[in-house]
């Protein structure tokens, strides 16, 4: 398993965009992706289940993969988000 | 039987085909219990399946004539489709309830769509509220075996018949087959009678009733001269509107000849012939219809087609686009129009009693004015490329004028000192489209270099008549009297103080009004692209004397529009 946390630094938070390309990241993995926030946690392919955390700025996140791939899919996921400027 | 239905002529042109009814299907879903649960789930599984297929057939129909970025929506709804969780859900209520998949995938979209409405952010999430719905009426369509009306996916000539069609109807619509539309509701200012003449095809609207009174299996003749519908029509009626077709086709083929020909009356005064547009793609048409300015560029749709404020960038591109499409051929982009009955969801403005005579246009503009500095920087950043005119909407008075035009200089100082280029010669004007200002145009006049008179507004403010009331619709007269004086004291405010006056509402490219406006000395004439030659061609048989006295008959003599009209049938037959 492979686990890493942030902090939301995006002004829309995970929302719109932002939510999108999470989701088409996480969907090219087999690994099964969670997103988890305040104790809630949905599945990262989800874009209903990922926009329905109302995930703000400024909010900890962490980002678990779990699977074959989960090493890939944790960099990949990495990547978006610090390309993006979404999270640190 | 034949029988024939009146609505208001809202493009030109006679068509006939098949009828395609546009109209929601019943998608009630029933409960019912279930013992092969594995089936149901092998047909869900089908169903969103053969969405998905549709939807990238639609996707690729409007990235293609539309864009890839309208397209992008579709992205989202193809997204929703392919939820994993909206699966498993959907899942276990059929395994759980033991129920037929078309009640669970409703009850489980239901959650959604009620948990996206209740949250913060509301416009953002309405909007995906809004992509789950669509996507599943597509899905319960297909479980529940009725058709969905897909205009993207029609193959064969259809005569498109609707309630009323929204942005996103005439998105799909796919030209090569769809030959004309007739709608229950509408003007000739509304969406779908604009977008039937962008299209250059034939469109009745305002029929109140075509709905009920045309079914699936009838073949149709659309006279958009008219405004009239024959439903199922003789053999003799076919021959007759086909004599008539072509009739226009010939007439259509005497226009295209005068695309590059200059525009000027009889006697070999000139004027100009402009054309209206939304976006850079409408360029092409003010081409291929021999546009000689652009005197109206909306910029709104810079706004409404996004989910959040365009950046200075995307609109400097789109408006170098416009300019450097244009030429040395002069361009008006009139400044942010919002409000009224053009919402933007991300702006969050407050609902109003009533909103044309609210919070709108230039009152938002100068209101934040971070907003309208974006625009006017990105302008003057593009003023490089073409001939650039700028216009403010909906100015009421002189102090609300001066601000925006003080903003202007500020910004334009800025760019200078930041060793930006900008052009020297930004002619700045208003629209007229309050009365007020109408009035007191000759204060205006000292101080503005051009008017451009927004008809529909104009109308719709001197005769308190809301333009999208069918009740009270009697009330558009363009030809009235009363809209002609204030139209002669603008147009004399300007030529006093050595400044020209333009009108850019519908009444510029009506056949009845131009022979007046010509009497008036109207300099500027902008329309729906697809009226400038027809205009064109009219001019040549216009006197501009003649007109003058017209138009002075008309003003002095008249006491109603239809007095008007039938003066003006007399001078010119």
């Amino acid at each position: 398993m492979e686990k890493r946390e942030y902090s939301v630094t995006a002004e829309t938070g995970i929302h719109a965009r932002p939510a999108t390309l999470l989701v088409q990241t996480a969907s090219k993995y087999n690994s099964d992706i969670t997103l988890e926030y305040k104790g809630k946690s949905v599945n990262l392919k989800s874009i209903m289940g990922v926009m329905s955390l109302g995930v703000g700025k400024g909010a900890d996140v962490s980002i678990t993969a779990e699977g074959a791939d989960e090493a890939e899919a944790i960099e990949g996921i990495d990547q978006t988000i610090k390309n993006e400027g979404m999270a640190e | 039987m034949t029988s024939k239905v009146s609505g208001i002529a809202a493009s030109d042109g006679i068509a006939q085909a098949k009828a395609y009814l546009l109209i929601e299907p019943d998608l009630t879903v029933e409960k019912t219990s279930v013992t092969d649960t594995s089936l149901e789930k092998e047909r869900l599984s089908k169903a969103i399946a053969e969405s998905k297929e549709q939807l990238a057939k639609i996707r690729a129909i409007a990235a293609e004539s539309l864009g890839e970025e309208e397209a992008q929506v579709f992205d989202a709804h193809a997204m929703v489709l392919s939820d994993p969780d909206l699966n498993d859900q959907t899942h276990a209520v059929i395994d759980n309830e033991k129920v037929n998949a078309d009640f669970a995938f409703k009850q489980v979209t239901d959650t959604f769509i009620a948990m996206f409405e209740g949250m913060e952010d509301n416009a953002y999430m309405q909007e995906r509220a809004a992509d789950i719905r669509d996507v599943r009426k597509r899905v319960l369509a297909r479980l529940l075996n009725v058709t969905l009306p897909s205009p993207a996916t029609i193959e064969e000539e259809v005569i498109i018949i609707a309630e009323d069609l929204t942005p996103s109807d005439t998105a799909q619509l796919n030209k090569k087959y769809v030959k004309a539309f007739v709608t229950n509701i509408g003007g000739r200012t509304s969406h779908s009678a604009i977008m039937a003449r962008s299209l250059e095809i034939p469109a009745i609207v305002g029929t109140k009733n075509i709905t009920e009174l045309v079914s699936e299996e009838d073949y149709l003749i659309v006279d958009g001269l008219e405004g009239e519908v024959f439903i199922n029509p003789s053999e003799e009626d076919i021959s007759t509107f086909d004599k008539k077709a072509e009739e226009f086709a010939q007439l259509k083929q005497e226009w295209d000849r005068l695309k590059d020909e200059p525009s000027v009356t009889k006697d070999g005064k000139h004027v100009e012939l402009a054309a209206n547009i939304g976006t850079p793609k409408d360029l092409e048409g003010v081409n291929n219809n021999g546009g000689e300015a652009v005197g109206l560029y909306r910029t709104e749709f810079l706004y409404m087609d996004s989910s959040e404020l365009p950046s200075e960038d995307d609109q400097y591109n789109a408006y170098k686009k416009v300019l450097e499409g244009m030429g040395d051929r002069p361009v008006v982009v009139r400044t942010m129009d919002i409000g009224g009955d053009k919402e933007l969801p991300y702006l969050e403005l407050p609902k109003e009693m009533n909103p044309f005579l609210g919070y709108r246009a230039i009152r938002v503009s100068l209101d934040q004015d971070d907003i309208f500095r974006t625009q006017l920087r990105a302008l003057l950043r593009a003023s490089v490329h073409g001939t650039l005119r700028i216009m403010f909407p909906m100015i009421a008075t002189l102090p609300e004028f001066r601000e925006a035009k003080a903003i202007l200089d500020e910004e334009k100082a800025k760019l200078i000192e930041e060793g930006t280029a900008v052009s020297e010669s930004i002619e700045v004007g208003i629209m007229i489209e309050i009365p007020a200002a109408a009035v007191l145009a000759d204060q205006f006049a000292k101080e503005v270099d051009f008017f451009s008179i927004g008809t529909n507004d104009l109308i719709q403010y001197t005769m308190a008549a809301d333009r999208m009331n069918e009740r009270v619709s009697y009330l558009y007269q363009p030809y009235n009297p009363s809209i002609l004086r204030l139209i002669k004291g603008v147009i004399d405010a300007a030529h006093n103080e050595g400044k020209w006056a333009g009108m850019c509402g519908e009444m510029a490219g009506d056949q009845i009004a131009v022979p007046l406006l010509v009497g008036l000395g109207l300099d500027e004439f902008s329309m729906s692209a697809t009226s400038i030659l027809k205009t064109r061609s009219l001019l040549k048989k216009l006197d501009s004397n003649e007109m003058k006295e017209l138009s002075a008959k008309a003003l002095s003599e008249c006491s109603t529009s239809e007095e008007v009209v039938a003066l003006v049938n007399h001078y010119v037959s």
